[in-house]
């Protein structure tokens, strides 16, 4: 049974009456990585500054370890932030840098030393330790920035989107290297993200959220076979995303038919989001298919193709190996398990329809994204 | 037009009403009232280098105060929100504003012995003290008139660090006062280097100040040099020899403290 660390009951964070973090309740157990993951603007970063102690919650109670620390500040904690912009000190030295918690710690020059390479070791920057610290790559400026925190032995590391300024090669390899320190040295991570895939790749439990509310916690499978509404379904992958009826356990309907599916505890007829996820659709012939539609749109992504399929109207995406060029009639079929079935919630009819979808969808979708993080700025 | 042309005027501004009367000093340094070579303009200031002792000593002076008063004044304006930020820094450079001699005068009536401070000193029975024409006034005069160039450079620089920073030295668990020491003291040096030129060379210089509150008894080199072009010592040559010592001397100090500023920010040579 896990350890309970962390506990934030009933937070409510407000900035002008406008209400960043809406009573969440939700616990940290010890030596987990857990993440935060929603868009810009949706609590994440609020409900970090709070752990660290940079914020104080407009009402409700931070417990660590038991103790109610609302009024504890920052260097009172037994936490260390890696903060987005790494924040690195310019006047010192890659060395001084690491070593500066020691230092304010009064811990003996010998054990100083020795903590400080042996956590350079950690993150691989052995050899760095009298380099300006800004004549570093963004990459060695993030691993210089977690070893200064971690230098100081803390219950919990809180990384404030430490990855977002990295190039995508560097920012796999960082994932990878940051699951390794935190498994090497056990401790809690608590890492803010607004990026799904790296959500999935590193944590033991994800906390989705949106508008300052926690939308679902869980493994990074849970999460993602069995999203608990259109937002998460939509923001955690790509999903198609259907209104149906359940029938009864173990059967829905959806464009006028009834399909096998392996959910089930809903009143009878009760109307549902469907969510099905574009792998999840088998290609056949069309005389063999539950459905029928027309291809309409192709993408090559590589690994398979994007392909937009039109069923009466609504477009699915549909990621498949199988070449199916643009204007052919085909069938799909969907195995009860590839049918995943969620309550009816405020975000039903706002996710998962492709038919606004065109070439340059990606793309706006990406711009708007940084837009967005600029918008977020301020918060942090 | 390349922009590069922009600048001719002022080139052509800096050639004439700098480098030449530059050159014109140096040439002047080195030659006597008939116009030859000569070195006897520089043995002859041994016999002021008490004039030179005392202009440097009374600018040291002059710029620790600076130091002491102004740093804090900028450290504590850069914490306040911005627009009282402006507010603040228009007050200070409010009093920049009145004619500097103006200025000047207004503390030789307050410091006169028969002045205001002293008057008020008398109503509650307190015996009159001697502030003019004393070191001390000559040093207040500095003080007063060129505070300003030590506060602005430092607040400058002080409200420039990245409030990051301060969070991570917090988070590393530091408190106020150890986030001072070690990280915003450090930040702000280069601004307190370029106050100490700005508040240093000009004290330095000044003949003004010493002239009106130290009552011309105690010379500065402000009013040797002043003597030995308009005054009665009338000599040129042995003025512009001084200055150009004094500016070497001057030189040599900035070139050294911004060396041992570890040229994060060199400071501003003037």
């Amino acid at each position: 049974m896990p350890k309970e660390l962390i506990r934030l009951q009933n937070c409510t964070m407000a900035f002008d009456g406008d209400v960043v973090l809406d009573n969440v309740n939700i616990h940290f157990n010890d030596k987990e990585f857990l993440t935060l993951l929603g868009p810009s603007g949706c609590g994440k970063t609020t409900m970090l500054r709070i752990i660290g102690g940079f914020l104080k919650p407009t009402s409700g109670d931070v417990i660590f370890d038991g103790e109610r620390i609302n009024d504890v500040p920052p260097n009172k904690r037994t936490v260390n932030t890696v903060f987005q912009k790494y924040a690195l000190f310019p006047n010192m030295d890659v060395f001084e840098n690491v070593a500066f918690g020691l230092r304010i710690a009064k811990v003996p020059k010998d054990e100083i030393k020795q903590r400080v390479m042996e956590m350079l070791e950690v993150v691989s920057l052995k050899g760095f330790e009298h380099r300006d610290v800004t004549s570093l790559s963004g990459g060695q400026q993030q691993r210089v920035a977690i070893a200064r925190a971690l230098v100081n032995r803390p219950k919990v590391l809180l990384l404030d989107e430490p990855l977002g300024a990295l190039d995508m090669r560097l920012r796999k390899d960082m994932q990878i290297e940051l699951k390794r320190i935190q498994q090497a040295l056990d401790i809690t991570f608590i890492y803010v993200t607004h990026d799904q895939e790296e959500a999935l790749a590193m944590s033991d439990i994800v906390v989705v959220m949106n508008h300052g509310v926690i939308q679902q916690i869980g493994t990074p499978e849970k999460i993602y076979n069995e999203p608990k509404n259109a937002f998460v379904a939509d923001f955690i992958g790509e999903s198609n995303i259907l209104d149906g009826v359940m029938i009864e356990d173990g059967l829905v309907e959806f464009f006028g038919r009834r399909f096998q599916c392996l959910d089930g505890g809903f009143a009878p007829n009760e109307p549902v989001d469907v969510v099905i996820r574009p792998e999840d659709v088998d290609i056949v012939p069309p005389e063999e298919g539950m459905l029928r539609g027309v291809v309409t749109n192709l993408t090559f992504k590589g690994v398979h193709y994007d392909t937009f399929v039109d069923f009466k109207g609504f477009k699915w995406l549909i990621q498949t190996t199988d070449y199916c060029p643009v204007g052919s009639r085909i069938g799909i079929k969907i195995d009860p398990d590839g049918i995943h079935i969620m309550k009816k919630s405020e975000y039903s009819g706002m996710f998962g329809d492709y038919s606004s979808y065109s070439e340059e969808y990606d793309e706006l979708g990406d711009v708007n994204a940084e837009i967005l993080e600029e918008l977020e700025a301020p918060e942090a | 037009m390349k922009p590069k042309y922009f600048a001719i005027p002022y080139v052509g501004w800096m050639a004439l009403f700098i480098v030449i009367p530059l050159v014109l000093i140096v040439v002047y340094a080195f030659s006597n009232a008939s116009g030859g070579f000569t070195l006897d303009n520089f043995s002859n200031m041994l016999t002021y280098s008490g004039v030179f002792g005392r202009s440097f000593w009374l600018a040291f002076l002059a710029t620790v105060i600076c130091i002491l008063i102004g740093y804090p004044v900028a450290y504590a304006i850069a914490q306040e929100p911005a627009h009282r930020q402006r507010t603040l820094m228009l007050l200070i450079m409010l009093p920049m504003w009145m004619n500097f001699l103006l200025r000047t005068y207004a503390w030789m009536s307050l410091l006169e012995n028969t002045g205001l401070i002293n008057k008020l000193l008398g109503l509650i029975g307190l015996p009159a003290a001697h502030m003019i024409n004393t070191p001390g006034a000559v040093v207040l005069g500095m003080v007063y008139n060129f505070l300003p160039f030590m506060i602005l450079p430092i607040n400058s620089v002080i409200v420039k660090i990245d409030k990051n920073l301060l969070e991570a030295a917090q988070d590393l668990g530091a408190n106020k006062v150890e986030i001072f020491r070690r990280v915003i003291f450090p930040l702000s040096l280069p601004g307190v280097l370029s106050g100490i030129t700005m508040v240093f060379v000009p004290s330095v210089s000044t003949f003004v100040i010493s002239k009106l509150l130290g009552g011309g008894t105690d010379l500065l080199l402000g009013d040797l040099i002043e003597m030995q072009f308009l005054g009665t010592a009338y000599n040129p040559h042995l003025g512009s020899a001084i200055s150009l010592v004094m500016m070497i001397i001057v030189m040599i100090a900035m070139y050294l403290m911004n060396k041992f500023g570890s040229g994060e920010e060199t400071a501003v040579m003037m």
